[in-house]
C-alpha cells in the first residue's frame, strides 16, 4: 500500500483550474492534423468497396492516373509488402482465428468502405476527380452479416478460414477457484428460489468523434514523421515499425491537436500504413483526411453484442450465481484490441456485488461489416448494463425497490478491501453512501410517489425511475496481469521532468490526450508535488521523438497511470536536487526538508529553491563530485492494480404512451472517483460521459442493410443528440481515495458512459412495467417502446433504410439490426 | 467532401436566370438556398455541369401584400419568414413550421423557394404551403403560370417546375384569424421529421368552422389529410370531436419505413399529432 | 475560375476560384484560417460556422463564389484588440470545450444567438444551438458558458461539491 497524498484547500491539487489549453481552442490557434501543409505535398483520395464481401477481379486504372494532376494510383498489389499489416495486439485465446489484415486487400474485400486502390494528386479535390475514373470490377460472395447467424457459419466472412468463429473465452469461479459453481446455483435456484433469464441487445455504435481522422507523412527527413489523429501515436509507432520493417527508429509519429477519440482512435488505420506506403514510395509528403461519411463507414465501431444471462437467486432476492453467454460481433478483421473488449468486460459483470458463483463465456464472431473494437467503456459498459437490468428485472420478480435488492447483495463499505468472484481485489468504496446522496439529488422518494399517482390514474404520460450502480476497472493495466491475458504489451507509463535554466518545467508524459486536459491537470500535479507555479509547468505529449516512451492514452488510465508516473519522476527530481541543495547551502542532506519548491535547512531561515538549483545544474560552476549536473528525471510506472471507481446514478424519464416518445425529466448521480486533481475537469468528463450513455439507450444505432451496406452511414442517419435532446445534470462526487496510488485518484472518463445507459433504460422499462412490458431494446426509439407497449415484445428491428434526404435511390427495406430478437 | 467541377453563373434578373437555364437545360442545376443542393453535390450524389445561383436576383426576395393574398419571393430566406410580421398575421402556420426548420444556420441561408422546390417530403414546407392552398408562381420562357397547391407537388423530389422553369413566388391566401400549429415528432432536434402535422382552424363559437391539415413525410409528397379536414368542418372544438376526426389522418397516405419508424408507426403516429396540431391550433 | 473579392476578419482578400470550392475550404486552404474546421458532409455538425454578412451560416454549405463582396467573421477574428469576445471568455471560463473541434462553430453560434436574443432562457440556448454537435460536453458546460456570456448565473462555479 502506498501512502496517500490528502488534498488541501491551498494547494493546486483540488482547485478548478481553467484550462491551459483553451486559449489556442477558442481562438482558432489550432493544429488539428488536415490544418498542416508541406511544401510539395499531395493529397490521397480512398477508392472503397461498395460491396460487403467480394472478389477484386480487376482494377483499371488507366483513366485516373491519365487526368491532370494526378501523380499515380495504385492498388494492393502495386504496394505489396510495403503497406505491413494492420495488427491484432491481443489474441484472447491460443487458437484464436485471426484473419490476415492487409491495409489494402489485392484479391478479396470483407467489408463495405474497405480500400482497394489509392489516388495520389497534387489537390484533394483532383485526387476525389480521379477516384471517381477507378474502374474496378468485383465478384460478389455471400456475405456473413447477421451476428447470430454468422456463428452458425452458415455463410463465412472469410472462406479460407472455414469458420466465423474468432475465440471462445472462458472464465469460471468454480474452476478459478474465486466462487461457487455456477450450473449448481443455477440449479438449486429453479427449485424454490428465482431464476431470471434474459437476453440484451447491444447495438452496434460509431464512436464518432468530432474530428474526422486525418493523417499526414513526411519521408523527407532521416525520420519519416507522420502526424495522426490518433490517441496512441507511440503504439502507432511500434506497429508501423513492426509490420514494413522500416526501424522504429525511423520513424516518429506526431499526434498533434486530436479532436475527441472515445477510442474510436485507438486503432493503427489501414488509411496510416497506405499513407506511410505511398509516401515513402514517392518521396512526397503525402495527406488524406477522411470525410465524415468515410469515417462513418470504415472507422472502427464499437459495443455490438447479443448477452444472454441467467441470474439466480434465493426467494429473499439474495443473488447466488450469474451466468453470462456473450456473442460479440469483431466485424471483418480482429482490431488491434478486438476481442479484448468483450473481455475486458468478463471481470465486471459481478459489479459492486457480492455473489457466491459467476461464469462468464463469450464467443467472438467474423461478420462482412466494419470491424469493432475499443469504444467509451470497452467491455465494461456491455457488464454493466447487463447487471443493472439484471437487478432491476429480480426487484420486479420480487416486487422491491431496485434499490433494496442492489443494496442486500452489494459490498459493504466495511468490507473492503474485498476480493470478488471474478477475482478481483477492490481497494475502496462505499456505495451506500453514494447511494443515499444520488437520492436525495434527484427527489428519489418523491418521485416514486409521483410515479404511483399517475400510474393510477392511468396517465398519458408515464413516469419511469432508473436506478444504476456501478464500479468498473479503470487504469489500464497491470502489466503482468496483461501477460496473464496474453495481450501483446505492458500496461505502464512513463513520464520525465526536464529542470529548465529559467526555472521553468517541461513535463513529458507518454499519455496522448485529445481533449481530456492533461496539460492543466499535470501542471497541477507538478505544480504542487514540485512546488512551482502553475503557469510554468508546461506539459508535452503526443510526439515520439520529445515523448519517446508511452502507452497513449485509453481506459481511463492516464492520470491514474501516467499522473503517477509523473509523481514518481518528480520525486525523483527533488531526490536529485537534494545533493545539491546541501553542497551550495553548506549543510548535511539530513538536515534539509523540501517545502513550498524549497530546500530549507532544519531550523534556520537559509534555504534555495527548485529554480535556483535548476540554475546551478545548468551553470554546472559548483555542483558535488558525485553528481551529474542535471536535476532532470524520469520514471516507468507500472499499476499494481486497477483502481475501482464506483458510483449510482438515478434517472427519471416520461414515456408518452401514445407516441413512445421518452423523455428524460431529471439525471442525478454520485459518483467516487476518490480524490479529485481539477473538479471542473472532472465534471466535464462525467457530463460527456453520461451523454455518450444516454445516446446509446435513446438514440444511436449502426444499422446495415441486407446487401450489408451501412444505413446509417451520416450524421443525418445516426443520430447524435444536440443541446436540444439533453438536459442539464445534478452531478456530486463522494471521496474514497484510491489505495493504488499516491494521488488517489481513480478513473473518471468512462464513468459516465458506463453508468447512464443502464439508467435510462431501467427509467424506460419502469415507466411501462406496469404495461406488462419488461424490456425494451436498445436504442428505446419511440417506435420501440410504442410497439413494446403494443405486445410486440422488446420493440423489433429497426428498418434497413434511411430517409432518401441525399439520394434518389430506393432504399433497401431489410435490416440485420436486431434480427432474431 | 469536395463537389465535382462545375461552371457557375449568377444571374442577376429572372430573365437571365431562365435564358441561362434555357442554354443549358438538364446540365444545370438552380442553387436557391443550396442547404440541401450542396451537401447533395459534396457527396457527389448528383454532379450537374452549371450551377445556376440566383441569389443575386433581387426580385426574388421578400413578402409582399397582395390584397386576399402574400406573395412570398421564392428566394425568401426562413429566418426572415420567420420574424416577417405579415406572414405571423396572415400566415401564421408558415411561421410556425419554419421554426422547427433544420437549426438556426440553416434557416440564415436555406430558401422557401429552394425548400418546396426540393420537394422533399420531410421538408418542412411542404405541408403547411399545401394545406393553405398556396399557388405556386413558375415563370418560364413562356410567361409566368400558377400552379395550385395540390398540383404542385409530382412525386419524391419531383414538383410541377419545368426543366426549364424556376419557382419565383408563393401565393399564400390569407388565413387572417386562423388558429395555427405545426406538430414535428423527431428523435433528435436536427433531423427531419419522421412525421409532422401542419393544421389550421378557424373556429367560431367554439365550432371549427374549417380547417386545413397537411402531412409531412407520410408518403412520397406532403399530403392533404382531407378526410380529417371534411370530419372536422361543423365540429365543436372538443377533444373527443378532434379524437374523432383526427383518426383519419393517414387515410390514403402511403407512408415510408425506415431507421426512424415503420409505415404502421408513422400511420399511427399521423393520427396522434394530427390530433395534437389540430387543439393546439384551435387553442384547446 | 471565378474571382472573388472579399473580407474576412477585416481584411480585404481577392482569389481566383474554382466555382465549387467552399468558402470553408477557402478559409482553410487559400487564407490559412485552419480556426475554422469540417466535421461532416452533411451540414449536421456546425462546426464550420461562420458570420456571413452578420448572420452565422454552415460554411461548408456556401460556394466560395457566394462569398464575393461580402463579409465573413471567423473564430480568428471575433476577439478584438488581443481582448477575448465574453462568449469565447466564457466557453474557458465554464469549461465549455473539451477536445475542441466543435468549439470554434459553437462559439460563432452562441455569438448568433446572443445577438439576436441578449437574454434567452436555457431551453432558448438549446434551440439556438441545436444545429451544432459536440460529442466531448455533453453540452452542459456549454449551455452555462452562454448564460454566463450573459451575465446569467456563475457559470460552472457552484455544480460541484465534493
Amino acid at each position: 500500500m502506498t501512502a496517500v497524498q490528502e488534498p488541501t484547500a491551498e494547494r493546486e491539487i483540488g482547485r478548478e483550474r481553467r484550462r491551459k489549453e483553451d486559449q489556442r481552442l477558442i481562438t482558432g490557434r489550432t493544429r488539428w492534423t488536415d490544418n498542416l501543409n508541406l511544401p510539395g505535398m499531395l493529397h490521397l483520395a480512398m477508392v472503397r468497396s461498395p460491396f460487403a464481401h467480394a472478389k477484386i477481379v480487376s482494377i483499371d486504372t488507366t483513366a485516373a492516373k491519365n487526368a491532370t494532376n494526378v501523380v499515380d494510383v495504385l492498388t494492393g498489389a502495386d504496394l505489396g509488402e510495403a503497406q505491413g499489416a494492420c495488427i491484432n495486439a491481443w489474441a484472447i485465446t491460443e487458437d484464436q482465428v485471426t484473419p490476415p489484415h492487409l491495409p489494402m486487400p489485392s484479391d478479396r474485400v470483407a467489408f463495405a468502405g474497405e480500400v482497394v486502390a489509392v489516388v495520389v494528386a497534387r489537390t484533394a479535390a483532383e485526387a476525389r476527380d480521379a477516384a471517381e475514373m477507378v474502374d474496378v470490377e468485383y465478384e460478389q460472395l455471400p456475405a456473413a452479416l447477421d451476428l447470430k447467424e454468422a456463428a452458425t457459419d452458415a455463410v463465412l466472412a472469410h472462406p479460407d478460414l472455414g469458420t466465423n468463429k474468432s475465440a471462445f473465452w472462458k472464465f469460471d469461479s468454480a474452476e478459478a477457484g474465486t466462487g461457487g459453481d455456477v450450473d449448481a446455483a443455477i440449479a438449486t435456484a429453479r427449485d424454490g428460489g428465482i431464476v431470471i433469464e434474459r437476453e440484451y441487445r447491444q447495438q452496434r455504435l460509431i464512436p464518432a468523434f468530432m474530428e474526422p481522422r486525418s493523417v499526414v507523412v513526411d519521408p523527407t527527413g532521416e525520420q519519416i514523421t507522420v502526424w495522426s489523429a490518433t490517441q496512441i501515436p507511440h503504439i502507432l509507432r511500434f506497429a508501423i515499425a513492426a509490420t514494413t520493417g522500416v526501424p522504429e527508429s525511423k520513424i516518429r509519429v506526431i499526434a498533434p491537436d486530436v479532436g475527441g477519440g472515445f477510442g474510436g482512435k485507438l486503432q493503427q488505420t489501414p488509411e496510416e500504413m497506405i499513407a506511410f506506403a505511398v509516401a515513402r514510395r514517392i518521396g512526397k509528403p503525402v495527406k488524406f483526411t477522411e470525410t465524415r461519411s468515410e469515417s462513418l463507414m470504415t472507422a472502427h465501431h464499437g459495443r455490438d453484442q447479443w448477452q444472454k444471462m441467467t441470474l439466480a437467486a434465493d426467494k429473499d432476492g439474495k443473488v447466488t450465481g450469474l451466468k453470462v453467454e456473450l456473442l460479440a460481433d469483431l466485424g471483418a478483421y480482429v482490431a488491434i484490441i478486438g476481442g479484448g473488449v468483450p473481455v475486458l468486460g468478463a471481470f465486471m459483470f459481478n459489479s459492486i456485488y457480492k455473489f457466491p458463483a459467476y461464469q462468464f463465456n463469450c464467443q467472438t464472431v467474423l461478420t462482412n461489416k466494419t470491424w469493432t473494437d475499443a469504444y467509451r467503456g470497452a467491455g465494461r459498459p456491455e457488464a454493466t448494463y447487463g447487471i443493472e437490468r439484471m437487478m432491476d428485472e429480480l426487484a420486479a420478480e420480487l416486487g422491491e425497490d431496485p434499490i433494496e435488492v442492489r443494496r442486500r447483495n452489494w459490498i459493504d463499505a466495511s468490507e473492503f478491501p474485498f476480493t470478488t468472484v471474478a477475482g478481483l481485489e477492490y481497494d475502496s468504496g462505499d456505495y451506500e453512501k453514494a447511494t443515499q446522496r444520488a437520492m436525495e439529488m434527484l427527489g428519489y422518494d418523491e418521485l416514486r410517489a409521483e410515479q404511483k399517482r399517475r400510474r393510477d390514474a392511468g396517465d398519458r404520460v408515464q413516469l419511469g425511475i432508473g436506478v444504476s450502480t456501478f464500479t468498473e476497472m479503470c487504469g489500464l493495466a497491470p502489466s503482468r496481469v496483461l501477460g496473464q491475458l496474453n495481450y501483446g504489451a505492458g500496461g505502464w507509463e512513463h513520464a520525465s521532468v526536464r529542470m529548465l535554466a529559467t526555472g521553468k518545467v517541461e513535463v513529458i508524459t507518454g499519455a496522448s490526450a485529445h481533449g481530456q486536459g492533461h496539460e492543466t491537470a499535470f501542471s497541477q500535479i507538478v505544480a504542487d508535488r514540485l512546488g512551482v507555479p502553475f503557469e510554468d509547468v508546461e506539459v508535452l505529449h503526443g510526439d515520439t521523438q520529445i515523448s519517446h516512451k508511452g502507452l497513449d492514452t485509453y481506459g481511463s488510465r492516464s492520470l491514474v497511470v501516467g499522473g503517477e508516473a509523473l509523481v514518481k519522476a518528480v520525486d525523483k527530481v527533488i531526490e536529485k536536487a537534494k545533493p545539491l541543495a546541501a553542497h551550495l547551502l553548506e549543510a548535511n542532506a539530513e538536515d534539509l526538508e523540501y517545502v513550498g519548491g524549497r530546500f530549507g535547512v532544519r531550523g534556520t531561515d537559509q534555504g534555495v529553491t527548485i529554480q535556483e538549483l535548476a540554475g546551478a545544474a545548468f551553470a554546472a560552476h559548483n555542483y558535488p563530485e558525485d553528481m551529474e549536473p542535471s536535476l532532470d528525471a524520469e520514471a516507468t510506472y507500472d499499476p499494481v492494480n486497477f483502481n475501482y471507481p464506483h458510483g449510482t446514478h438515478l434517472c427519471a424519464v416520461e414515456v408518452d404512451t401514445e407516441t413512445g416518445q421518452v423523455s428524460i425529466r431529471k439525471y442525478a448521480c454520485c459518483d467516487d472517483i476518490g480524490n479529485i486533481i481539477n473538479p471542473l475537469i472532472v465534471a466535464g468528463q462525467v457530463h460527456g460521459g453520461l451523454v455518450q450513455g444516454i445516446a446509446q439507450a435513446l438514440w444511436e444505432e449502426a444499422v446495415y442493410d441486407d446487401s450489408g451496406t451501412l444505413v446509417s452511414g451520416s450524421f443525418t442517419d445516426y443520430l447524435l443528440p444536440t443541446t436540444a435532446d439533453t438536459l442539464s445534470f445534478e452531478v456530486d462526487h463522494t471521496t474514497s481515495p484510491s489505495l493504488t496510488n499516491t494521488l488517489g485518484t481513480k478513473g473518471v472518463g468512462e464513468a459516465g458512459t458506463i453508468a447512464s445507459t443502464p439508467a435510462v433504460v431501467n427509467a424506460v422499462v419502469d415507466a411501462v412495467r406496469h404495461l406488462g412490458i419488461n424490456d425494451i431494446q436498445m436504442p428505446c426509439t419511440p417506435q420501440r417502446v410504442w410497439k413494446a407497449i403494443q405486445g410486440a415484445g422488446s420493440g423489433g428491428a429497426t428498418p434497413g433504410a434511411a430517409m432518401p434526404h441525399f439520394s434518389e435511390d430506393q432504399p433497401g427495406q431489410d435490416s440485420t439490426e436486431g434480427a432474431g430478437a | 467532401m469536395i463537389p465535382a467541377q462545375f461552371d457557375y453563373l449568377a444571374p442577376t434578373t429572372i430573365d437571365e436566370a431562365l435564358a441561362a437555364l434555357a442554354e443549358h437545360g438538364d446540365d444545370a442545376k438552380i442553387l436557391a438556398g443550396g442547404q440541401s443542393l450542396l451537401p447533395v453535390l459534396r457527396m457527389r450524389l448528383n454532379a450537374p455541369e452549371m450551377v445556376i445561383d440566383l441569389n443575386k436576383i433581387p426580385e426574388l426576395r421578400g413578402v409582399r401584400d397582395d390584397g386576399d393574398h402574400l406573395v412570398i419571393g421564392a428566394m425568401t430566406r426562413h429566418s426572415d419568414i420567420a420574424k416577417d410580421p405579415q406572414v405571423g398575421e396572415h400566415a401564421a402556420l408558415l411561421q410556425k413550421a419554419v421554426h422547427h426548420l433544420a437549426d438556426e444556420q440553416i434557416r440564415h441561408r436555406g430558401t422557401f423557394g429552394g425548400a418546396l422546390a426540393h420537394a422533399d417530403p420531410a421538408g418542412d414546407m411542404g405541408a403547411p404551403a399545401l394545406a393553405l392552398g398556396c399557388e405556386f408562381v413558375i415563370a418560364g420562357r413562356d410567361g409566368v403560370r400558377n400552379v395550385a397547391a395540390d398540383d404542385f407537388f409530382v412525386d419524391l423530389f419531383e414538383t410541377a417546375i419545368g426543366e426549364d422553369e424556376i419557382l419565383t413566388a408563393v401565393r399564400v391566401p390569407k388565413h387572417t384569424g386562423w388558429g395555427a400549429h405545426y406538430e414535428k415528432f423527431v428523435r433528435v432536434a436536427h433531423q427531419w421529421p419522421i412525421v409532422a402535422v401542419a393544421a389550421a382552424v378557424k373556429v367560431d363559437g367554439g365550432t371549427i368552422t374549417e380547417a386545413r391539415v397537411g402531412l409531412t413525410n407520410m408518403g412520397s409528397t406532403p399530403l392533404r389529410a382531407r378526410a380529417v379536414e371534411d370530419a372536422l368542418r361543423g365540429q365543436p372544438a372538443t377533444e373527443d370531436a378532434v379524437r374523432e376526426a383526427a383518426s383519419r389522418a393517414a387515410e390514403g397516405a402511403n407512408p415510408p419505413s425506415d431507421l426512424n419508424g415503420d409505415a404502421e408507426y408513422r400511420a399511427h403516429l399521423a393520427t396522434v399529432l394530427t390530433r395534437r396540431a389540430v387543439l393546439t391550433a384551435a387553442g384547446v | 475560375m471565378t474571382r472573388i473579392s472579399l473580407t474576412v476578419d477585416g481584411a480585404k482578400v481577392a482569389d481566383d476560384v474554382e466555382p465549387r470550392m467552399l468558402l470553408v475550404q477557402y478559409l482553410r486552404e487559400r487564407l490559412g484560417k485552419t480556426g475554422t474546421v469540417v466535421g461532416c458532409d452533411t451540414s449536421n455538425c456546425g462546426a464550420c460556422t461562420v458570420h456571413l454578412d452578420g448572420t452565422s451560416v454552415k460554411s461548408c454549405n456556401v460556394l466560395a463564389v457566394q462569398a464575393d463582396g461580402c463579409e465573413v467573421t471567423t473564430i480568428e477574428g471575433l476577439a478584438q484588440d488581443g481582448e477575448l469576445h465574453p462568449v469565447q471568455e466564457a466557453f474557458r471560463e465554464c469549461h465549455g470545450l473539451q477536445c475542441g473541434f466543435c468549439t470554434p462553430g459553437m462559439i460563432m453560434q452562441s455569438v448568433a444567438l446572443l445577438k439576436d436574443n441578449p437574454s434567452p432562457s436555457e431551453e432558448e440556448i438549446r434551440l439556438g444551438l441545436e444545429g451544432n454537435l459536440c460529442r466531448c460536453t455533453g453540452y452542459h458546460n456549454i449551455v452555462k458558458a452562454v448564460q454566463h456570456a450573459c451575465g446569467q448565473g456563475a457559470g460552472a462555479q457552484q455544480e460541484v461539491t465534493a
